[in-house]
């Protein structure tokens, strides 16, 4: 969805400002946010996917003046109304970690690479994104959206943000790495020499 | 922040993870042990130290640069590094000719098992709206400038993919141990914001 979150080439944020020493954690609460989100993922009541489409689809004043713990925040008090995980027929957890499951958890993560279908390109291949204009999630970007790119490699079938956030199933889909000439996406006004995108297959058409 | 009971002094956030901690534990969604646990673990132990040991491998191990840059996740793991937020690892390397950035401008994708929790600018509009347009831009807040005739490429984490940054060995490190290599590589050097510190 073209929302708040979709931020690649936006004027007027003004200079990235790192904060020396940063503390990973910025206030006690944050770290009940943090586990709270991950937890929560971790019960596979939702995917990942739809955490993401709960935190875009935000408005965008909320989203672009919150932190992004207020955002992951905001986001999981979506998920937790949407699911009635607080009413009386809520969902049962698929499972609930304990601390003896935490770094196991960790150390396995949740890989999204699954059998698929076979690649319709080929490292080399001219593509170009398909012109869309879902409300719905994606992972194209709008600065890329109707340009003109190279298949750089391969990245196996993963699991399709686009269905997948919306309970539609995982559609296992070839994801390419794809290589954009900045001068493509961006005219003269650039300093970069070469964007690299990561695009699943039915974003591309033949160019 | 509310501000109207001057006998408190939790903030609106506070009040609002406690209320929904409490609902998701009550109703046995989250075991509060296994929220220690987890808070334990990405503040404490799972950082950019992970990365520097990657990158210090390789700039001492040609053999082991060869693996990392065929595939990632495996030479990686043979460090004892993977896992959450790093599930599918792409390893890029700096040269003379191209220097490397990654950018999630979509969220704040951000390889954790080798990073851990990214710092606030990365997931912040300045960054994400700055990287895939002007990265030399985005160097010069940070103090950064490259010869004019490097090539600055970026990576957008647009799906599960991570990528770490290998820097360039810094001149006047020959002979170093691993160990003291490791020490001079930097978080944002590892994202290509920055450059190693000897």
């Amino acid at each position: 969805m073209n929302g708040p979150q979709d931020l690649g080439g936006a004027h007027g944020f003004g200079p990235v400002i790192a904060e020396p020493d940063e503390a990973i954690f910025h206030a006690p609460w944050e770290r009940t946010a943090f586990a709270l989100t991950l937890l929560m993922g971790a019960t596979g009541l939702w995917s990942l996917d739809r955490s993401r489409f709960m935190r875009e689809s935000l408005p965008h004043p909320v989203y672009l003046t919150a932190s992004y713990y207020e955002i992951w925040l905001a986001a999981l008090e979506r998920l937790v109304a949407e699911r009635g995980l607080a009413g009386e027929d809520a969902p049962a957890p698929k499972r609930v970690l304990a601390r003896a499951d935490v770094r196991p958890a960790m150390a396995r993560g949740t890989p999204t690479e699954r059998p698929g279908p076979p690649p319709r390109f080929a490292p080399g291949d001219r593509v170009r994104v398909i012109a869309m204009n879902p409300a719905t999630h994606t992972r194209a970007p709008r600065y890329v959206r109707g340009r003109l790119g190279t298949v750089a490699a391969l990245r196996g079938c993963h699991v399709l943000p686009d269905t997948s956030a919306h309970d539609a199933g995982e559609n296992p889909a070839p994801l390419y790495n794809i290589t954009f000439a900045a001068a493509e996406l961006w005219g003269p006004d650039t300093t970069a020499g070469n964007i690299h995108v990561d695009l699943f297959e039915p974003y591309l058409a033949p160019a | 922040m509310s501000g109207h009971d001057d006998h408190s002094h939790l903030s609106e956030m506070d009040v609002r993870v406690r209320a929904l901690q409490s609902l998701l534990v009550a109703k046995g969604y989250v075991d509060p042990a296994a929220m220690d646990e987890l808070v334990t673990l990405y503040e404490h132990e799972v950082g950019p130290q992970n990365g520097a040991r990657v990158v210090a491998r390789a700039w001492c191990d040609p053999d082991y640069a060869a693996r990392l840059f065929e595939d990632g996740t495996a030479a990686i793991a043979e460090l004892g590094f993977g896992g959450r937020q790093g599930e599918h690892m792409v390893a890029v390397a700096n040269t003379p000719e191209v220097h490397n950035m990654v950018v999630c401008t979509l969220c704040s994708c951000y390889p954790w098992a080798v990073l851990g929790l990214p710092p606030v600018w990365y997931k912040s509009a300045p960054y994400r709206a700055k990287a895939v347009a002007d990265p030399r831009g985005v160097l010069a807040d940070f103090g950064v400038a490259l010869p004019q005739d490097t090539r600055v490429d970026v990576w957008d984490s647009t799906a599960e993919i991570r990528y770490l940054v290998v820097p360039m060995r810094p001149e006047g490190t020959k002979g170093w141990s691993e160990d003291a290599l490791a020490a001079i590589v930097t978080r944002d050097s590892m994202i290509g914001t920055g450059l190693p510190q000897p």
